[in-house]
């Protein structure tokens, strides 16, 4: 069994005393665990660091095996973005977020595409949080959960969608939402499906609402049922970003 | 396990397989060597092995280890108890000091932040740098971390936990040391990511 493909490193486990276990974002194969022989040598350390994009082999007898990795530097994003304790904040909880609820060697092209999108605009802090954001509705979209932005749950509007009601994942419109204000997730304006394209700027109250949102989705609809919370990393991504 | 090995060379050997470096086979081959050389070797490594067991400690201000606490060089009456350098491991503060061109004093976090490995901010000696740095006295705080992903996120971390005014009002320099082309390195060999950061971090000439 063989493959080659490119991805992005997520996680890098040192094995023994020179080998390392790594789990590879890729778009075909989804995420996927391969040992690397001589992972945490000196010269592999810098293309084995989470956020970098590289090049793999995957060679193992049978396919349930753990199986090996050959790799090669595809970018060094880590290296760049370690420079900025907000875009680092940022790649670790994506790559924290992908590890802990993407199943493994499951194919999600889309969450891969975004995640792609995502780190080449990591430096850029004006934007990178509400992707992050987009990027996390995509991923829970992608796993079955996904947000029904589309019209007001309660009377059918498409417009004015303001808020998302956290039972069902649906949007309600303004008028709705008003007695039930404290109950709801606010919808940030970047994710209304009307004001979409007339975006340049977002609010902070925007990336708090956002944030709020798809953690709250991430963490009961998918961690929960595995018995975990978010992880740390994003945790620590909000509490930079929200302050 | 061979069966005609005694269980006290066996035990001998297995301990040995345990250190860094050391499979069974070569653990073989020290365990075999010790006991050739018994008197020249063996027993005074007994004795170092006994004493350091017996006398070395944790300092209790910086982390490192020494016989005593706090550790020589926290009590060095010669370094500049001012300039803190924080380090990874004890590995790194050896590492340091045998460039011996620092002066000031350290701090050994005992590992970095790690998602992966479940280390969390509790389980390093980060409150004890937070402490220290905000007693006072402090002027600069040097960040040694590795150029990793877990090390720049330890130190941006620790960045923004002692970043502001200490207790007297004082406010303290945080650096950290520069990212780039090693002494001896060849651009052709070198990943882009470390050019990228000696391109970003160059300086005049």
């Amino acid at each position: 069994m063989d493959w080659t493909g490119e991805g992005y490193v997520l996680s890098v486990k040192k094995h023994g005393e020179t080998s390392a276990i790594i789990e590879v974002f890729t778009r075909d194969r989804g995420r996927h665990l391969g040992l690397v022989r001589g992972g945490v040598s000196r010269k592999l350390r810098p293309v084995l660091q989470a956020g970098n994009k590289i090049k793999v082999e995957w060679r193992a007898r049978l396919s349930e095996h753990l199986g090996y990795f050959t790799v090669e530097g595809v970018n060094s994003r880590a290296a760049e973005l370690m420079q900025d304790r907000l875009s680092l904040a940022g790649l670790n909880s994506a790559c924290a977020v992908a590890r802990e609820t993407l199943p493994e060697r499951e194919p999600h092209a889309d969450v891969f595409d975004a995640f792609e999108v995502l780190i080449a605009n990591l430096h850029d802090k004006d934007i990178w949080p509400a992707l992050y954001i987009q990027w996390e509705a995509g991923l829970l979209a992608s796993m079955g959960y996904g947000l029904d932005l589309s019209r007001c749950a309660a009377t059918g509007v498409t417009d004015n969608l303001t808020h998302v009601s956290p039972r069902s994942g649906r949007a309600v419109c303004a008028q709705a939402a008003e007695p039930y204000r404290d109950k709801l997730y606010s919808l940030p304006s970047f994710m209304q499906p009307l004001s979409r394209r007339n975006d340049i700027t977002v609010p902070q109250c925007d990336v708090e609402d956002g944030l709020r949102l798809t953690g709250y989705f991430l963490e009961t609809r998918i961690q929960w049922g595995v018995n975990r919370t978010l992880p740390e990393a994003r945790e620590r991504m909000v509490g930079m970003l929200v302050g | 396990m061979a069966q005609n090995i005694s269980p006290e060379i066996e035990r001998l050997i297995k301990l040995l397989s345990k250190l860094p470096g050391l499979g069974p086979r070569s653990a073989r081959r020290a365990a075999l060597e010790l006991i050739k050389k018994r008197e020249p070797l063996m027993r005074p490594l007994v004795t170092a092995m006994s004493d350091a067991a017996d006398k070395i400690e944790e300092c209790g201000v910086c982390g490192n280890i020494d016989a005593a606490n706090p550790c020589h060089i926290c009590a060095a009456p010669g370094r500049d108890q001012s300039v803190i350098c924080v380090v990874q491991d004890v590995g790194d503060l050896w590492a340091m000091e045998r460039a011996a061109t620092f002066k000031g004093v350290y701090h050994v976090l005992g590992g970095t932040l790690s998602a992966i490995d479940g280390i969390r901010p509790e389980d390093l000696r980060i409150a004890g740098l937070i402490g220290r740095v905000k007693g006072g006295g402090i002027s600069e705080v040097i960040l040694a971390m590795n150029a990793t992903v877990d090390g720049q996120t330890t130190a941006h971390y620790i960045t923004d936990h002692i970043e502001g005014p200490n207790q007297a009002g004082e406010r303290v320099t945080i650096s950290r040391l520069a990212h780039g082309v090693p002494v001896g390195g060849e651009l052709d060999y070198l990943d882009d990511g470390t050019i990228n950061a000696a391109l970003s971090s160059r300086r005049p000439f």
